[in-house]
């Protein structure tokens, strides 16, 4: 019993630090600009597609297709912040939220014509690790490693280096940062797109893990709804930590009762979190 | 002399911050008390206590006898106690008669939409806003904002008033024109607690001033003890500018 | 906005619009008509109803399908497992939708903004995976009516013409009732908290008791159009009830029409659903319907927010009486 508790909790840890990386760049996107971005769950299914083709069409090793996916996702993000995103920005808060999901209905409604609803697979197994009594695909530890890494990787970026630095000051107060000489809308944009870029890592990760659709983004996104209140909205790391919380609830729960009751707990939590401590388990960037 | 308001012992702590301690004064019906002191010494802190905006962490707010500490504001608003923003508050998408009806409507007496339609019209009278009556209150400029902030406090027909800077950003004339507006409203029955930067107007008007520095009242009295009080000098050296309007300095 | 006459033209124009978008199928005795003005009504009370809270209190709720499902549920629970008529089951939708924006009103209401947004959506997405494990409402498969129940009402056909009247009857009554909370007090109380509910609070207006309230209202005709609904559709199951998209097109509604007016709504609804409709049935479309419609979205934000109606009011201030 005891053997099956660790697996199954090492088995959510595991998925839980990609969906931490997704969670992550909601967060991020709504601590710098407070808009919470609705298409995030179509393009972490977009991600998932593009590693397929570059995988299956290219050839080309899955983490490596990452990559490239991540620049895709960047350059989508900074594209998306500009013709959409930019207008609406100072407007009430329904505007951004009906501008992100008018962009989610485009994505999803184009990419259901394109892909139509058959599942697609990114065929790649690089075997099993065994791990005293543990026994691990190796994508999740590898997928669980570079998300590591890429917080380590957006960490050092946010505190090191000067356009991070000005991410974070704009996020903190946009006109002081304004006054000081940050151009704000380019701080916007770029802070917009490693949003996306986080989101679009997240999805090619979990390419490597199960099949998908056009339509799988959408469960991953209310995952980062309730991961990123759970760490609070704006705590990048937060975000991880919440992750691997949400990994961990879906690892054990099943063991104990049966798997349709996860989402009842996860939403409950959700809605509980929300009413009693809506800045999370470590506090949310105001 | 009957005490429409009584702030006792009140104290109130943001985190680390202390914004008030001990604040105590007494206000008589009829009487203009004005408020004053350097920016940041926690005035509008505490009329935000005073209103149920925050709830004090000591003391007690007594409002025509009842203790009204902790109430939300809406309760407070229902008793009788008005007030106006430091920064204007236009329900901007309405117009202006339609803001100045939501004052009536939800003020001191329960008016119906009609009955509150029809006092709306008067109070913009008064403050001279009818004109403007049909305008969005978004399209209005800052002095007629600060009236209709004032027309709105006044449509719900309240005991006691408190006026938050209710001339800063005016210019000279409408300044004038302001402090006539006030006296009306003292003619008409209303107590009124002032928050003001503005020197000469706050010392023509007040009856009695409370200073406030760093949240502690540092002096209370008639306007002329007040300026030569030695605390306040010093409180307000640190703000040149008034220190010169209070006449201490030569500027 | 404020006038408290029942004479208002803005009020009469819904109601005529309503009218006539309802008249089609009896005049034509089509069942494919029917079926149509049927769907088209239903999301012309959605967004009626959802107008309340969205355009009148300013406060945007992602699950407003929630009140439909439910009261789906327990309409169809009422009807098929406790035998109830119709109308009482409908009535029992109404209350239990009802019911739970009161439960709704005196917790999430007390967050603002984008956190109330999320927390609509946590609900929605509870309700569904809730209902999926209840056991009474039949878990993942639902539950079936009985066929022999439609002989109560005349047969099948004449249950159909039953409920098209009911749902046209509901449709013109919330478009009735938003009219009448616009124009009172209660209404003025709504939009002050719409524009800043900090200082409407201050000024009296009693915003958490408000908020509960328009919630309220604004649960009740979905609740039964709920039951209704999936009466005539003899079968209800968590997939075909719970679908967050169904939320969010009604905000599209509401936006296209214009926020915050009587009449926006119902035109913005009638749109929506006839475009739709058009587009699903068009062989170059078909496949694009939502880009379509997310483009369209993205159109309104960007460029007219105020929605068609709100444009028009804009442009032509001397038709602003008719325009509400």
């Amino acid at each position: 019993m005891l053997n099956q508790l660790l697996a199954s909790l090492v088995d959510g840890l595991l998925i839980g630090f990609v969906y931490g990386v997704a969670a992550m760049g909601l967060t991020l996107i709504w601590g710098v600009m407070r808009v919470i971005n609705l298409a995030h769950g179509p393009i972490i299914a977009l991600a998932m597609f593009g590693i397929y083709f570059l995988f299956a069409g290219a050839n080309l090793n899955p983490y490596l297709a990452l990559a490239l996916v991540a620049m895709a996702a960047l350059l989508f993000g900074l594209v998306m912040y500009g013709i959409v995103v930019h207008r609406v920005i100072n407007a009430p808060h329904l505007s951004t939220l009906l501008a992100t999901f008018a962009v989610n209905m485009m994505i999803i409604g184009t990419g259901t014509a394109v892909f139509t609803t058959s599942p697609f697979n990114v065929d790649f197994d690089l075997g099993r690790l065994t791990l005293g009594p543990l026994t691990l695909p190796v994508t999740r530890l590898i997928a669980a490693g570079a998300s590591v890494l890429v917080t380590a990787a957006l960490y050092f970026f946010l505190y090191r280096t000067p356009p991070g630095k000005a991410i974070r000051a704009v996020a903190n107060n946009r006109d002081a940062a304004e006054l000081m000489g940050i151009p704000s809308s380019r701080v916007l944009a770029l802070s917009f797109g490693l949003g996306t870029m986080l989101a679009g890592v997240a999805g090619g990760l979990i390419a490597t893990f199960f099949p998908f659709t056009i339509l799988s983004g959408g469960t991953y996104e209310l995952k980062s709804f309730v991961i990123s209140v759970l760490g609070g909205l704006g705590n990048p790391l937060g975000a991880l930590v919440g992750g691997l919380v949400l990994g961990s609830l879906e690892g054990l729960i099943p063991v104990f009762l049966p798997v349709n009751w996860v989402p009842v707990i996860e939403f409950g939590l959700f809605v509980v979190i929300l009413l009693v401590r809506p800045s999370g388990l470590f506090g949310a960037r105001q | 002399m009957t005490l429409i308001l009584q702030v006792q012992n009140v104290s109130k702590r943001f985190g680390g911050l202390q914004a008030l301690t001990d604040i105590n004064f007494e206000l008589p019906e009829g009487e203009i008390l004005g408020l004053i002191g350097p920016n940041g010494a926690g005035k509008t802190t505490l009329f935000n206590v005073i209103n149920g905006v925050y709830r004090p962490e000591a003391g007690r707010v007594i409002f025509r006898g009842q203790d009204i500490t902790g109430l939300p504001p809406y309760e407070v608003a229902r008793l009788g106690l008005a007030r106006t923003h430091q920064i204007v508050r236009p329900l901007n998408e309405l117009s202006v008669r339609e803001n100045v009806t939501v004052g009536a409507c939800f003020g001191r007496r329960n008016y119906g939409l009609a009955e509150a339609q029809r006092i709306a019209d008067e109070v913009m009278g008064l403050v001279g806003l009818a004109p403007r009556a049909a305008l969005m209150a978004g399209s209005l400029n800052v002095a007629q904002k600060k009236r209709l902030e004032l027309a709105r406090a006044l449509a719900a027909q309240p005991y006691l008033l408190l006026l938050d800077e209710v001339l800063a950003g005016l210019n000279p004339t409408e300044i004038a024109e302001m402090i006539q507006t006030v006296r009306k409203i003292r003619g008409q029955g209303i107590t009124l607690l002032m928050i003001e930067h503005v020197m000469h107007a706050v010392m023509n008007l007040s009856d009695r001033l409370i200073v406030l520095d760093f949240g502690q009242q540092i002096a209370e009295g008639a306007p002329a003890e007040v300026s030569q009080n030695p605390k306040v000098i010093e409180a307000y050296l640190g703000d040149p500018r008034l220190a010169e309007q209070l006449g201490m300095v030569d500027g | 906005m404020i006038s408290s006459s029942l004479r208002q033209p803005g009020l009469w124009l819904s109601l005529l619009l309503v009218a006539v978008i309802g008249a089609i199928p009896p005049l034509t005795q089509s069942a494919t008509l029917r079926e149509n003005m049927f769907t088209l009504l239903m999301f012309v009370a959605f967004a009626s109803s959802l107008n309340i809270m969205l355009g009148y209190t300013g406060y945007v709720s992602f699950g407003h399908i929630v009140f439909f499902e439910l009261g789906g549920y327990v309409g169809f629970y009422l009807l098929s497992a406790q035998k109830w008529p119709l109308a009482a089951a409908a009535a029992g939708g109404g209350l239990a939708a009802a019911a739970l924006a009161l439960l709704l009103g005196l917790s999430i209401l007390r967050l603002r903004g984008a956190y109330f947004a999320l927390a609509t959506i946590g609900i929605n997405e509870a309700m569904r995976a809730f209902i999926n494990n209840f056991k009474p409402f039949g878990g993942p498969t639902g539950m079936s009516l009985n066929f022999a129940v439609y002989k109560q009402y005349g047969g099948p056909t004449q249950a159909l013409w039953i409920t098209y009247y009911s749902v046209l009857a509901l449709t013109a009554l919330v478009v009735l009732v938003s009219y009448l909370v616009k124009s009172s007090k209660f209404g003025l109380g709504l939009v002050s908290i719409r524009e800043d509910e900090d200082a409407a609070m201050v000024m009296g207006v009693r915003a958490p008791r408000a908020k509960t309230w328009a919630f309220v209202i604004s649960a009740i005709v979905p609740g039964m159009i709920g039951a209704l609904f999936f009466f005539k559709n003899g079968n209800i199951e968590p997939g075909d009830a719970f679908r967050l998209h169904m939320s969010i097109e009604m905000i599209v509604m509401v936006m296209l029409g214009g926020q915050g007016t009587l009449l926006g709504p119902v035109l913005g609804a009638a749109t929506y659903q006839q475009l739709r409709t058009y587009l699903l049935t068009s062989p170059i479309f078909k496949n694009l319907q939502l880009t379509f419609a997310g483009l369209s979205l993205l159109v309104i934000i960007l460029f007219i927010p105020a929605g068609v109606v709100g444009w028009l009011r804009a442009r032509l201030p001397r038709l602003r009486r008719v325009l509400e």
